[in-house]
């Protein structure tokens, strides 16, 4: 018997609008509208203010280990953006401008980097599941909610955000293959940032790209400009009116670029050229849209005061913020708290009570927790 | 009143239970058209259909991962891993996400579920195919450990499982599938989590066990009774986490000896925070120090060995009589 081709080529799109030169293709130019477009520019802006404001603060010691997202606003915002409030976002642990965007109040955000379970909470009827920090571990729920909405009927989708280093865990892998079998409403968006951590992503993976990868679990799969908005949003209202449509899933792989660190813990110098860092500093997704906007006449000079008023504020809010009780930590693990650790907590509050009755002060704070990559021997070979 | 196996009783009770909630489904490696491998949830794909029984890929992270999704949007997964030896390759799903979600979000979600997973040895099996692992998710703040020992206590506590607000890791022994049937309720018959129960009331000593060994000790206090005099009481755990502490101090406060039997092996494992919750509430009362009859601190071995590391009827005996005599 012959061999036989029974697959042809699994054809992958790079999508780019306008380029870092600003560049732009007007035949796949969005039909936006000025006051959508000024919503972009201002969700991009506010994420990028937060990302520096936060770095400070990290500095001062006023929050922990955080992750930066400098030079991926685009990527999370222009796919953020096509998502309906009854819709559901999943995040990892490096989407705060796209958690901005789904309505996380800023201190919500502090407060969760300043070690407080009070800063994971979700609103009441937000359907954002609260940061994941385990690597691609997240995927997998994301799918499950799909079955759900899939179960019940329901008319909404799910987006889940990754990294490139995500794509090497079995969680990426046994997600996306029950995404396709089931066939749900889920998008996979893929924040290519080159880095994880200190491993490029030639190191991560030997496919030409991860969009491809897709091809692997039966549903289509685009590479786009991750640093330009419009590409990034046009590929992501694709994949949501696949999906809101009952056509399944996509994997969206946005190109892009971690600009600061992994995280506040680590040294990207030690790794990775100048150069490389400079050379993307020319693509940041920001300049071009600003500059685009600005041919249009519709850059308004107040976005960056108005965007640090709103963190000024927010930043108020998390400092107003009570101190820690230590108690919490008992509420929320169990539905109802069991006689053991019951009696834990009673132990908790009677010491609580007799240092305050003896004027002591209060336990300190525990540390935030550290992520992933934290060399937290660096204090020690400095 | 009927007389059902182990298995017929799960059966019942996921049967009942999604008749009376929608929300519930069934996933897992063959849990569908085939029944599952020991037949526990045969003919509910045939009634209830492939979107509640869901017969899944072969992925253990994502089996679990996706029940975590379904629980966070709303349903009521009941998620079946083939056999608990296999439970690894989902460990994280279980503690990174299922454990923790209630907290991790603030009450805002959280992750009614139950893991299903046959356990213990006995059944003359492969690797893997035998091995006790109740004491890594006893030991995980945020989960329920349930284990029963019977076709009654099975149903009753599946029952309260599918019922409860957190997420329950429930371990089926495979030798109780099909060891002994028992009179089962026609009513849906509940049993409370975190409940320990006296099966037979004593003196002089407490038995102390759960799953299978329950069988053993219960044999060991026929014995004790007809050649030593001796009727000593015996516990059955029924869930491992939270334990009833207040169960356990009580029986041994009135005994004053305890031995404890479980397959898992004994260092670090559920008997010593059994021992030191009865130290803990019971101190002036014991007469001897208490004992752990268990598997030995090794992988478990082939099953041409598998008799010579589970408890049985002798060694819990020796155990005993040792108890009595210090």
């Amino acid at each position: 018997m012959p061999r036989t081709l029974i697959e042809p080529q699994f054809p992958i799109e790079r999508l780019s609008i306008l380029d870092s030169d600003g560049n732009l293709d007007a035949a796949l130019e969005p039909k936006l509208s000025p006051e959508d477009l000024k919503r972009l520019y201002r969700a991009m802006v506010l994420g990028r203010r937060l990302d520096e404001r936060m770095l400070r603060l990290q500095r001062q010691g006023r929050i922990g280990t955080f992750a930066p997202i400098k030079g991926q606003e685009a990527s999370q915002i222009g796919t953020a953006f096509t998502l309906e409030a009854r819709d559901w976002m999943v995040p990892s642990f490096r989407e705060t401008a796209a958690m901005l965007w789904r309505g996380w109040p800023i201190e919500s955000i502090l407060a969760f980097y300043a070690g407080r379970l009070e800063g994971g909470r979700p609103g009441p009827t937000q359907r954002d599941l609260p940061v994941t920090i385990p690597v691609g571990t997240q995927l997998p729920h994301a799918v499950g909610i799909a079955y759900g909405i899939q179960y019940r009927e329901e008319d909404a989708v799910v987006m889940v955000y990754f990294g490139d280093g995500a794509t090497s865990e079995g969680d990426f892998h046994e997600a996306a293959n029950f995404a396709g079998v089931w066939h749900g409403p889920v998008v996979f968006v893929c924040q290519n940032n080159q880095w994880a951590i200190s491993v490029p992503l030639k190191k991560q993976t030997n496919s030409r790209t991860i969009a491809q990868k897709a091809s692997a679990y039966g549903f289509p799969g685009i590479q786009v400009d991750g640093n330009d908005v419009l590409a990034v949003y046009v590929a992501s209202r694709e994949a949501v009116d696949r999906a809101r449509a009952g056509d399944g899933p996509t994997l969206i792989e946005c190109v892009t670029y971690r600009l600061a660190m992994h995280t506040t813990a680590d040294d990207p110098t030690k790794y990775r050229a100048e150069e490389e860092v400079k050379a993307w500093e020319q693509k940041d997704p920001l300049t071009r849209f600003r500059a685009y906007l600005e041919r249009k006449g519709l850059l308004d000079a107040s976005v960056e005061d108005a965007a640090d008023e709103e963190i000024a504020h927010g930043v108020e809010r998390f400092e107003a913020l009570p101190a820690a009780d230590p108690l919490g930590m008992f509420d929320h693990a169990y539905a109802e708290l069991p006689a053991h650790a019951a009696a834990q907590r009673a132990e908790v509050a009677a010491r609580l009570q007799a240092s305050r009755g003896t004027g002591g002060v209060d336990p300190p704070e525990p540390p935030s927790p550290p992520m992933r990559g934290q060399r937290t021997t660096s204090r020690w070979t400095a | 009143m009927a007389k059902l196996n182990m298995v017929k009783a799960l059966n019942l009770a996921l049967l009942e239970e999604m008749e009376r909630d929608p929300d519930i489904v069934i996933i897992g490696e063959d849990v569908g058209v085939d029944g599952g491998v020991f037949r526990v949830t045969e003919g509910l794909h045939r009634h209830f259909g492939g979107r509640r029984v869901i017969d899944s890929p072969l992925a253990e992270a994502a089996i679990i991962g996706a029940s975590v999704g379904m629980a966070l949007y709303g349903l009521k997964p009941v998620s079946e891993i083939q056999f608990s030896g296999f439970a690894f390759q989902c460990f994280h799903q279980i503690e990174n996400h299922a454990a923790r979600y209630r907290q991790r979000s603030q009450g805002r979600f959280h992750c009614p579920m139950v893991l299903r997973m046959p356990y213990g040895g006995g059944v003359r099996a492969l690797e893997h195919h035998s091995e006790s692992e109740e004491q890594f998710y006893a030991h995980i703040p945020g989960l329920k450990m349930v284990i029963p020992s019977g076709p009654r206590t099975a149903r009753a506590l599946l029952v309260a499982s599918l019922r409860d607000p957190d997420p329950v890791v429930f371990f089926e022994h495979k030798a109780l599938y099909h060891a002994s049937k028992e009179e089962v309720p026609d009513e849906t018959e509940m049993m409370p989590i975190g409940r320990a129960q006296v099966v037979q009331e004593g003196s002089g000593l407490t038995l102390i066990a759960y799953g299978a060994m329950l069988r053993v000790a219960l044999e060991v206090a026929e014995t004790l009774q007809a050649e030593d005099g001796v009727g000593p009481e015996v516990l059955d755990l029924l869930t491992i986490s939270p334990l009833d502490r207040e169960a356990l101090t009580a029986s041994v406060a009135k005994t004053g000896r305890a031995v404890i039997v479980h397959e898992a092996p004994q260092s670090f494992g559920p008997g010593a925070e059994i021992a030191t919750s009865i130290m803990e509430g019971a101190f002036l009362q014991l007469q001897a120090p208490i004992r752990r009859v268990t598997a030995y601190d090794v992988p478990f071995p082939g099953f041409a060995r598998e008799k010579a590391n589970v408890p049985d009827v002798a060694r819990v005996l020796d155990a005993a009589r040792e108890t009595l005599a210090y």
